[in-house]
């Protein structure tokens, strides 16, 4: 109740009468309108808070970890069929399949382990299996079973869903892309020992090692017009590689690179463009000495390799392009996964993490560019088989030793954000070195996006500096002759029409910085230029020169009007700036002064710039800055000064050792309110800038503030996506920025006046 | 002597007086600068004809209006790789808005000012504003009816207006049953569908109920096909009448009355015709829909929609913002609470604008009005009615920004009150309710008018948090109009504000839509500055008042 005015002395007269009914309704509408005007006042305070804590509330789950959860666990359903050579599951994550070695395929239901479906791949008769590859999770489940006579069969399992009565039913089922019959890959019959697909719309591509030898198949589909079936040209070549030691083939996406791994941890790279003559490229070893590979896989998209040793770390190798333009593989990351051999790395399908499972029955999953560990858990006591993480990545499937199947359901649905990924420089595949980057959507699907606030930050920062960089001065310099020099008749229509000017709508002077103010500056950069120089020295031989005027004119002027006389002086100095600016700049740089610093400097120009913003919000913010210093010097006691002028000072000298001091705190915080409102105007910047975002110090880049990231992103963010929550990030950032400056303005000025009041 | 002037300060002080009069340089020139560009557009410009022949080409003729003029010295002419002869000092090129964009392809061209070999400004330069295409630019040959010639050469002029005229009131007529009659059938229709949905998911659509609703839809159908009927015959009468014309390179080009605003020609019009023009076109700037992709025509469903979205705010700010300042000036003990409302207030007016509109659309929009349609209206899922952005949701998130103006405005008022008022009200056995409802509330009234004319002058310029929770570049239909229930809250609007942004930066065709958007800054200029000035007045007005009192 303390915050309930207790001030007695203006209790009213009706508290000592006593009543009747009517005095009675008095009473409790007097009480009601008490607490109803509380909860009124206090409601500003939860306004605020409220902003914030929702603001949190949407950011918050970006930073919790992904959790898994058992939900079932079943023995492997016809576990007789043979060894697991492959787990999947379908996009509803209600079918999941296990491909054995025996070229058994068994469809079943992935919760229960309910068998839907058991059917052979076709192998013809007198070969049998001797390896097996998957073309890759996106590639539409193709997998390929390399046989003992040189030939290889490509099976793909697809699901059919249909809606009889309303309720979705999934039917699974094999298919052959490449015809039932198998694909000859050595004609010497030796077994395929190693093999590995990539199945493309129109070709494809098969690669296996067999009697010590790779060699490499391309089938390309050529649809002519008229024909229904598509003639197929086939290029043959074998590898000029020793190959006795490889143990792993991958091809990536475009069918343009090979990778070879060994086991003792040699990585090839061998450019396979031109189908016909292969080109080794690089061979380095890629772990550490006395380590072996133990898993390898794409990471989602295949420009970089996921590569699992037996000390249990997982390094990330990418193509990388150098200044020569040349590619070459290169560690960008790593993740100490475990303290045992990883065992398996079963990459997501949607984006770039990863599942790990290691010797000991420990899951880990990964997001590679945060470089998070979102889930560690031991999952099975015995060692585990195989393992396989749904489309979604929100089911996991692990077969263990003992001949069981876990189902485990993952909640992991922001790992691509981290502190590290937003604030630091990531390297992102296919970048040559690691950067800040903010780049949130793009029209290719597998495109990774690009979460880092360090480029939008700096782009608010820096517009903000070149606003303050224009408004400080005339906002302070201007407060500064109103308050204390200015006649207080001029005074009068002076402070109502700058603060009109905080008035105009941003979305005005943006237009205007835009769309006029932009193209004036680009055409006469040295005009604006010799302004911020030639005016000052003009304003001072005026005024030099104002002192000799005849003693009869002076005194018909009375003081404080200096400002209103000045006006033609600033005008026609400027008319001069510009117009003495054209011939300057065609003498002295030869053309224009944009062409001799792009020449010269190598300074290119946008036309929308930090100039343009600087001046346009600068613009915007001198109102605030003027209107609170100005209350703050205005308000200085009197007596301050009057004692000051009457020891001798002069104006001046009152004004730089009294005044400035005393009302310093109030300048402050209004240098603060104004920083405030540069930090976080969207419309200007949003108009005047290129909106990119790029870290460019030039004062002629574009930029991208956080504000203006906001307006132009959220109306087109999916509702809780990651995007979504990042661009709330930014206004939480943005929030908390002028919450702390606005905050420590509002605690100076209150200080100050208190201060005022005891002097 | 130098240093003793310099030592005497006076020199600073005039560089801070000149720090003042640069902002009102400043103020001054960009409300003059919109003034005189927005003020300029309506305006009938002179069509002039150019002989024009640039070097080593044939001449041809260019007819248009000047726009704009640039003046280039020869060096930079030189450096952007203009061919300049040595005598030239400057080269001179005029923008000319050519129009025809349907013949020619572009609206505006530049031309050098060296290779206009004669201008004139014939009197029966003929200008047509039409619906697609943009203006056009050129004679008047004969006026044609049914495919027959039915005027030409002089005579044609005074028949083409007539006809224009007519063709007007027939379109007006037409927009009429489109958008009334006809809207207001889709719309009964539609609200019969939502019912029938209804009834099904709570189980009770029964063979009465669907009869009912056949019924009801049949009647509709039947005033449908007679408003379909009418709208025929209309259209037949409409697309009668056409003229020719021919244009700067002397083909001829037919254009149908359909499509045509209206026809005039500038150079032939006296000073009170111009007035007349430039009256009409204001008056169809304000009261009109917008034409080509907003970059023609009126603006009126931005001022209306922007009128709406704060008369709307000002009923939700205004008594929660009393409230608080009362709370401030007249409840609390001045400690610890209200320094921190105080603290509260001032960072609800430092927030960033867009803050607000990222936390309408995710607090507002989704959750809030996710789940009223949840609640309220489970028969237009999965369309969502207040789950998306609309004028309820940014009326409320505006009035939450401009709280803080009306807070600030009404403590004011309130603390200017001498407590000598209060003392006696209460000191008369009223209680302290009454004393505030009776005597101080009345006495700040202008304060809070003060207040509330601020927060109408932010939010009407106001852009980036309405850009997220709920104006359009172009709604189909004003949220206010003859279909139950008369005010739609849910419906997208659009705004003067956004307008500008939208036309001129999203626009296609930014050099032929800028006037009009300095058009619309000026008008909101004006709004702006007109309620802020009424705001200082009415302040000024009070102080006045109350120093009186005191005294």
């Amino acid at each position: 109740m303390s915050e309930i005015n207790k001030q007695t002395k203006y209790s009213s007269a009706i508290n000592q009468t006593s009543g009747g009914v009517h005095e009675r309704w008095r009473l409790i509408k007097d009480i009601m309108a008490r607490y109803g005007v509380i909860a009124g006042g206090l409601g500003v305070i939860f306004a605020i808070v409220l902003i914030f804590f929702y603001l949190l509330y949407v950011v918050y789950p970006l930073f919790i970890p992904a959790t898994a959860e058992s939900i079932s666990r079943y023995a492997v359903p016809e576990q007789a069929l043979g060894k697991t050579v492959l787990l999947a599951v379908e996009e509803q994550n209600e079918v999941a399949v296990r491909f054995t070695d025996t070229g058994q395929v068994s469809f079943f239901a992935a919760a229960t382990g309910k068998i839907i479906l058991t059917e052979a791949v076709k192998i013809p008769e007198g070969s049998h299996i001797v390896s097996f590859a998957q073309g890759s999770p996106n590639n539409e489940g193709a997998v390929i079973y390399g046989l003992s006579d040189g030939k290889a069969v490509i099976v793909k399992h697809q699901y059919k869903i249909t809606y009889p009565g309303n309720v979705r039913l999934i039917t699974p089922s094999l298919a052959y892309p490449m015809g039932e019959a198998p694909l000859v890959i050595d004609e010497s019959g030796a077994p395929l020992e190693k093999i590995a697909v990539k199945i493309g719309d129109d070709a494809s591509t098969i690669v296996a090692k067999s009697a010590g030898k790779i060699r490499l198949s391309h089938i390309e589909k050529e649809k002519s017009l008229f024909a229904d079936e598509a003639a197929l040209t086939r290029t043959d070549s074998v590898l000029d590689y020793s190959a006795a030691d490889v143990t792993g083939l991958l091809i990536d996406k475009d069918e343009h690179n090979l990778y070879l791994l060994s086991d003792a941890g040699r990585l090839g790279l061998v450019d396979i463009a031109d189908k016909s003559a292969p080109v080794l490229i690089q061979e380095q070893n890629v772990v550490d000495a006395g380590q072996k590979i133990t898993s390898v896989a794409f990471l989602n998209g295949d420009l970089s390799l996921m590569i699992g040793d037996s000390s249990g770390l997982v390094t990330q190798w990418s193509k990388v392009r150098d200044k020569l333009n040349r590619f070459s593989m290169q560690k960008i990351r790593s993740f100490k996964v475990s303290d045992t051999a990883v065992i398996s790395i079963n990459p997501e399908q949607r984006r770039k993490g990863f599942m790990t499972l290691d010797a000991d029955g420990t899951l880990g999953i990964y997001h590679s560019t945060s470089e998070r560990e979102m889930i560690k858990e031991h999952v099975a006591n015995l060692h585990p088989v195989a393992a396989a993480i749904s489309p979604r990545a929100n089911v996991v499937l692990i077969q263990s030793d003992d001949g069981k199947l876990s189902f485990w359901k993952v909640d992991n649905e922001h790992p691509e954000v981290s502190l590290r990924s937003l604030w630091q420089e990531v390297w992102y595949e296919s970048y040559p070195k690691p950067d800040y980057i903010w780049q949130s959507s793009s029209a290719n699907s597998d495109f990774e996006p690009k979460y880092s606030l360090t480029p939008l930050v700096f782009g608010t920062l820096k517009a903000a500096f070149y606003a303050m960089l224009v408004a400080m001065p005339l906002a302070l310099m201007g407060a500064i002759y109103t308050a204390y020099f200015m006649t207080s008749r001029m005074r009068q229509y002076v402070k109502p029409t700058i603060e009109l000017m905080g008035a105009l709508p941003t979305v005005i002077l943006g237009f205007l910085a835009g769309l006029w103010l932009a193209p004036i500056i680009e055409e006469y950069l040295a005009g604006l230029f010799a302004l911020f120089m030639l005016v000052p020295v003009a304003v001072m031989l005026f005024a030099f020169a104002w002192q000799y005027l005849p003693k009869a004119i002076l005194q018909k002027i009375p003081e404080g009007w200096e400002a209103a006389i000045l006006i033609p002086v600033i005008l026609l100095s400027s008319w001069f700036a510009f117009s003495v600016s054209v011939p300057f700049e065609a003498m002295v740089f030869h053309g224009t002064l944009r062409d001799w610093f792009k020449t010269e400097w190598g300074i290119g120009y946008d036309q929308r710039n930090a100039l343009v913003v600087g001046i346009a919000m600068g613009f915007a913010v001198i109102p605030s800055i003027f209107s609170i210093a100005e209350d703050a010097i205005f308000s200085v006691p009197k007596h301050l000064t009057v004692g000051s002028l009457a020891l001798g000072a002069t104006p001046w000298q009152t004004m730089i050792k009294v005044v400035l001091l005393t009302a310093s705190p109030g300048i402050f915080s209004a240098v603060m309110i104004g920083l405030g409102r540069a930090v976080g105007e969207t419309m200007i910047v949003l108009m005047a800038t290129g909106n990119t975002p790029v870290m460019d110090l030039s004062v002629f880049q574009g930029l991208r503030t956080l504000a203006a990231n906001i307006a132009v992103e959220m109306p087109e963010s999916e509702v809780d996506s990651t995007h979504y929550r990042v661009l709330f990030l930014a206004a939480l950032v943005l929030f908390m920025f002028t919450f702390v400056f606005n905050t420590l303005a509002e605690i100076i000025r209150q200080r100050l006046r208190e201060k005022y009041s005891s002097l | 002597m130098m240093t003793s002037w310099f030592k005497s300060g006076a020199p600073w002080i005039w560089l801070n007086a000149a720090a003042v009069s640069t902002c009102l340089i400043m103020v001054v020139g960009v409300l003059g600068l919109v003034a005189v560009r927005g003020v300029g557009h309506f305006w009938p410009h002179q069509v002039t004809r150019f002989s024009y022949q640039e070097e080593g080409k044939q001449p041809r003729t260019i007819i248009g209006e000047k726009v704009d003029t640039s003046i280039t010295p020869a060096a930079m002419a030189k450096a952007t790789g203009f061919k300049m002869a040595d005598d030239e000092e400057t080269l001179v090129q005029y923008l000319i808005k050519t129009g025809n964009r349907d013949v020619t392809g572009a609206d505006f061209l530049w031309i050098q000012a060296r290779n206009v070999k004669e201008h004139s400004d014939p009197v029966n330069m003929m200008v047509v504003e039409r619906r697609e295409w943009g203006n056009f630019y050129g004679q008047l040959l004969e006026v044609k009816e049914g495919g027959k010639m039915i005027a030409s050469g002089d005579q044609a002029w005074p028949v083409l207006q007539a006809k224009i005229t007519d063709a007007l009131g027939v379109y007006k007529e037409i927009a009429h049953l489109e958008k009334k009659e006809i809207g207001a059938i889709n719309y009964a229709l539609e609200r019969l569908r939502l019912k029938q949905r209804k009834l099904e998911l709570q189980n009770r659509l029964d063979d009465a109920a669907k009869q009912q609703i056949a019924e009801e839809k049949a009647g509709f159908e039947v005033e449908y096909k007679q408003y379909q009927t009418q709208l025929a015959d209309l259209y037949q009468k409409m697309r009668r009448n056409s003229m020719v014309a021919k244009t700067e390179s002397g083909s001829t080009l037919e254009i149908p009355l359909t499509k045509v605003v209206r026809a005039f020609q500038p150079n032939a019009m006296s000073l009170s015709d111009k007035l007349i023009h430039y009256g009409a076109k204001v008056w169809e700037f304000l009261t009109d829909d917008p034409r080509e992709a907003n970059t023609e025509g009126g603006i009126f469903p931005a001022i209306f929609g922007t009128v709406m979205m704060v008369m709307l705010m000002s009923v939700f700010v205004t008594p929660f913002g009393v409230i608080a300042a009362v709370y401030l000036r007249e409840y609390a003990k001045q400690g610890f609470t209200t320094r921190l409302i105080r603290i509260a207030v001032n960072n609800l007016a430092g927030v960033p604008s867009v803050v607000y509109g990222v936390f309408g659309l995710g607090f507002f929009v989704y959750i809030l009005g996710g789940n009223i349609d949840r609640l309220f209206f489970p028969e237009s899922a999965p369309a969502p009615v207040y789950g998306t952005p609309g004028l309820l949701w940014a009326s409320i998130t505006l009035a939450l920004l401009t709280l803080p103006v009306v807070i600030v405005s009404t403590e004011e008022g309130l603390a200017r009150i001498p407590s000598s008022i209060r003392e006696g009200s209460l000191a008369l056995g009223a209680t302290k309710l009454e004393t505030l409802w009776l005597t101080v509330l009345p006495m700040a009234s202008p304060a809070m008018m003060t207040g509330l004319i601020l927060a109408v002058a932010r939010a009407a310029g106001e852009v980036a948090p309405l850009m997220l929770v709920g104006v359009v570049k172009l709604a189909p239909a004003l949220p206010l109009d003859g279909n139950f229930p008369f005010l739609h809250l849910d419906r997208k609007f659009m705004h003067l504000g956004f307008h500008i942004y939208d036309v001129g930066f999203q626009s296609p065709n930014v050099e032929a839509a800028r006037p009009l958007v300095y058009a619309t800054a000026l008008l909101l200029v004006l709004v702006i500055v007109g309620l802020n000035l009424a705001a200082i007045l009415i302040r000024n007005n009070l102080r006045e008042k109350y120093r009186a009192l005191e005294g």
